[in-house]
């Protein structure tokens, strides 16, 4: 359909009025806004701003009855966007099919927060629903109007409403308002991101009548992946465009002082952008960026090289100042009392390296600016934020950036994509032209945000009967938000940073989430500096499960620790304390999967070399709760642990798709084990070595456990909280807690590489 | 020094200028305009760059375009069709394998080579072929599923 025929079609149409809203705009010229039209979405009518206020943000009935689903999030490879489809098509009451749903493009959707804290359905598909059931009931509406009939007498099949005692009196939603935009306000609570949440008059669906909410509906974007045809970030093209790529110091805190151009003069097109401490090339071919980036001479500033020596850096986290403490949780009685008078006292201390996000492919953006506007096609988990940071950086209005989501080479959280964004952004202000970065293997491992490295110390005090009475937990740390988790604002990227920006780092960690009840408990965390305050390779910020790993692998240890220096059965311990019903459910549901034997730890049948154990550990996160019961073989000879059954019992309210959750917990157990067994961020006092896949090696295909066994604890009645990363979180523990019940011997440091476990275990 | 290449890719011979040493992926992705493979590492370590050179699994982002010469190039695009698919783009759908789908190069076109030479492997042999393969996702589980599939289905 033409904008001409749609615009015809509609003005012979009278005003609607559902609800005391205007319903559709007629307004006439007919008003299309490029980028919406850019999904071929034929919508006529005058679009109402793309403000949260707005039903027409989120959802759109076209002309051939399809409907889009404009979502603020994105799919970073768990089907967020089946998900999302399922969930607009239950309340609309059209075919999932119909339903196309279009991500994070930051000019077609409103601020929902990105890839965020596992958000995507408990923030984001929240605020899809209510959207969608307020779409439907102004639709309705239309239809009574249009009919005759009472709203409640009226159906909805297939996106056809439907008089109930007259089936010959049926409206299409295409005919009611197919291409035109809705015109309906929200009650936007005036907040951006995950707290985003403007429903309309509309009450959602009572669970127990969802039809495709639950359905084990399949990813349509596996297809286009297999058979090559998707553009990811790394694919976009424009005309005009160039090749970037970044220039980063050997010693880190260097920054250039003589950059001698006439050394890369043989390579065609080949220039220097330098500015302070940024330093790229850009040149038309992508192989000579790369062969620039590699011949360019350059002198560095005599930077006193930054880090400790790795083997201090515990001793360098346990000796630092504290730059903020916080309590927090659930705390109860005086814990310091306590101890004082306890009969006896358990001790111990843990610690986390850093880790990098190592995404499969280093991160790329392309950057174009053309007319007064800039474009950013990036794999960012926050395009809105992006924006916000690129606007921020070129001295540009907001409304002038429009950043386009791609699928990235992998992304677990605040990873090098937003940097890349900001680094073509200057790249292309400065030579005038579009500029697409991608950068090297050794950057996207070496210079990406870590995971913070950390240490825990967990206490308990037992009176005479064994009974734990006090419980104290303290994290000192990096922080989680040296950098934040977002490119919204410079001093937050390698950009701004090198630029000269004034720095902000922020401070963050957690405390684990369970819900075990000691008489007095104290929960607290601590930060300390960053090693180096700018332009870091050791920057911290959120990697999936932003701190919940080294947290809970602490905590889970822990309460094993205890279960066994009292003689007591792992899941016996934990049910005596855990106060919350879902939480003791996912721990018997996991314990009963698993065939687990009552039975203290460790194990004391086993000779030989070859021994196996299991161990379980449980973990809560934002309303989910997973407990996991971990089986590992480990060769006391070589050191080698396999990691060879996992059983998950995994509550998240109610489910959407119940196979998009199974895939989502299989890759964070995989990803979880992978974290635990091999991955460390190296470093020597100058910078970070781990620079590719041998320095900063992964779990192997040949390592990948035997099986992973789900248990989904389905509750419809209670609002779905995230699944994409709390199944990561207790991983850790379950294995370090199997390796102990396999060889009686505690490991409280990762990861549980060869080395480190025969060492541990001699 | 640049030169003149012609390259047999997915059937199609195209002539690409290019620097002798540049690798191979670059001619693919930039001046064949093949958005598969992809940059991953550079240094044939993770496999997200693999092509079929005369149907043997390579690394494409460390073999220099003039070490083609006159083989013949198959990439992922080359290896099926939604029309039709590749036993093993079959199994990947069915599976639902990929998170980002950035590794699956590696994976599918490594095992292609082994699965046509390799009638009814065990699974050490599927896992002992994909070794060294990266997926950052963690999608390994399924990964191994659609290759036996994807075997059951070649006989």
């Amino acid at each position: 359909m033409t904008k001409h025929q749609n615009s015809s079609a509609f003005s012979r149409r009278t005003i609607l009025k559902a609800g005391g809203a205007l319903v559709v705009s007629i307004g006439a010229p007919v008003s299309f806004d490029v980028a919406r039209a850019a999904d071929n979405a034929t919508l006529a009518g005058t679009q109402p701003p793309l403000t949260p206020d707005q039903l027409s943000s989120y959802i759109a009935v076209k002309a051939d009855g399809s409907v889009a689903a404009y979502f603020g999030k994105m799919d970073m490879g768990h089907g967020i966007g089946v998900a999302i489809g399922q969930i607009v098509a239950e309340e609309l009451d059209v075919p999932f099919n119909a339903v196309k749903v279009f991500m994070a493009d930051t000019a077609t959707s409103v601020n929902q927060g990105g890839a965020s804290g596992s958000t995507g359905i408990q923030d984001g598909g929240k605020q899809m629903r209510v959207a969608a059931a307020e779409a439907r009931r102004v639709l309705v509406a239309m239809a009574a109007d249009k009919l005759g009939v009472a709203d409640d007498q009226l159906t909805v099949t297939d996106g056809v409403v439907q008089a109930k005692a007259d089936a010959t009196k049926t409206i299409s939603y295409s005919d009611l308002v197919g291409g035109n935009y809705f015109n309906v306000q929200l009650d936007w609570n005036k907040k951006y991101g995950n707290p985003l949440y403007a429903p309309g008059k509309a009450q959602p669906k009572d669970p127990k009548d969802h039809k495709i909410v639950g359905q084990p509906i399949k990813r349509a974007d596996i297809a286009p992946k297999v058979f090559a045809q998707e553009d990811y970030c790394t694919d976009v093209k424009v005309p005009g465009m160039v090749h970037g790529r970044m220039i980063r110091p050997a010693v880190a805190g260097a920054v250039p002082v003589k950059v001698d151009d006439s050394s890369i003069a043989d390579i065609p097109g080949a220039k220097v952008v330098w500015d302070n401490g940024f330093l790229g090339v850009v040149a038309d071919k992508e192989w000579d960026a790369i062969k620039a980036s590699r011949q360019l001479k350059v002198e560095w500033s005599n930077a006193t090289p930054p880090f400790p020596n790795q083997n201090a850096l515990y001793d360098h986290i346990r000796n630092a100042p504290v730059r903020k403490r916080e309590v927090e949780g659930k705390q109860a009685g005086d814990v310091d009392a306590a101890f004082k008078t306890a009969a006896r006292v358990i001790e111990a201390e843990y610690e986390w390296p850093f880790q990098s996000h190592a995404s499969m492919g280093p991160a790329c953006s392309l950057v174009e600016i053309k007319d007064g506007k800039v474009t950013c096609w990036s794999g960012t988990q926050k395009s809105h934020f992006v924006r916000a940071g690129l606007a921020a950086l070129l001295n540009v209005p907001e409304d002038t950036v429009h950043v386009v989501w791609k699928t990235g080479p992998g992304s677990y959280g605040r990873n090098d994509a937003d940097d890349a964004a900001m680094d073509a952004a200057f790249l292309a202000k400065t030579v005038g032209k579009p500029v697409r970065v991608q950068y090297m293997r050794d950057q996207g491992t070496g210079w990406d945000p870590k995971g913070p490295a950390s240490i825990h110390t967990a206490r308990a005090a037992l009176d005479d009967a064994g009974n734990v009475v006090a419980y104290d937990f303290l994290s000192k740390a990096f922080s989680r938000v040296d950098v934040d988790t977002n490119g919204s604002r410079p001093y937050d990227t390698l950009a701004g940073q090198t630029l000269g920006v004034d720095l902000k780092s922020g401070d963050g960690f957690g405390i684990p989430a369970e819900s075990y009840e000691f008489a007095n408990k104290r929960t607290a965390w601590e930060t300390i500096p960053p090693l180096l305050d700018r332009a870091s390779p050791l920057r911290s910020s959120h990697l999936r499960d932003p701190v919940g790993p080294q947290i809970h692998f602490a905590s889970e240890s822990f309460m094993d620790e205890v279960a066994a220096a009292t003689n007591q059965d792992a899941i016996a311990f934990r049910l005596r304390y855990v106060r919350d019903p879902r939480d003791a459910a996912v721990i018997k549901a996991a314990a009963d999967k698993a065939g687990w034997q009552t039975r203290p730890s460790p194990r004391k049948d086993q000779t030989g070399d070859k021994v196996s154990g299991r161990g379980i550990a449980y973990a809560q996160r934002n309303g989910t709760r997973v407990a996991v019961v971990a089986e590992v073989d480990v060769d006391r000879r070589s050191g080698k642990i396999w990691a060879r059954k996992f059983t998950v019992a995994h509550d998240c309210g109610q489910i959407i798709n119940p196979d998009g959750l199974k895939m989502a917990i299989e890759g964070n157990i995989v990803q979880g084990v992978s974290r635990t067994l091999w991955e460390e961020v190296k470093f020597n006092t100058k910078t970070v070595t781990s620079v590719d896949w041998m320095t900063y090696p992964i779990l192997d295909i040949t390592e990948t456990p035997g099986s992973i066994e789900s248990v989904l604890l389905n509750h419809p009645e209670i609002a779905p909280s995230g699944a994409g990363e709390p199944s990561t979180r207790p991983v850790a523990a379950a294995i370090a807690n199997a390796i102990f019940d396999a060889t009686g011997v505690r490991i409280r440091r990762v990861p549980f590489s060869p080395d480190n476990v025969k060492s541990a275990l001699s | 020094m640049t030169q003149k290449y012609s390259l047999n890719v997915n059937g199609k011979v195209s002539t690409v200028e290019a620097d002798d040493d540049m690798p191979l992926l670059y001619a693919l992705r930039n001046d064949l305009g093949l958005n598969n493979p992809h940059f991953g590492c550079g240094l044939a370590q993770c496999g997200a760059c693999t092509v079929h050179l005369d149907g043997q699994p390579i690394r494409s982002c460390i073999t220099p375009v003039s070490a083609v010469g006159d083989s013949k190039i198959t990439t992922l695009a080359g290896l099926g069709t939604p029309e039709k698919p590749h036993p093993l783009q079959t199994a990947y759908i069915e599976e639902q394998v990929p998170q980002c789908g950035y590794c699956i190069n590696g994976w599918i076109m490594t095992a292609a080579a082994f699965l046509r030479d390799k009638k009814k492997p065990t699974d050490v042999e599927i896992k002992s072929a994909l070794e060294g393969l990266k997926c950052r996702c963690g999608t390994h589980m399924a990964i191994l599923r659609a290759v036996k599939r994807a075997a059951e289905m070649m006989g």
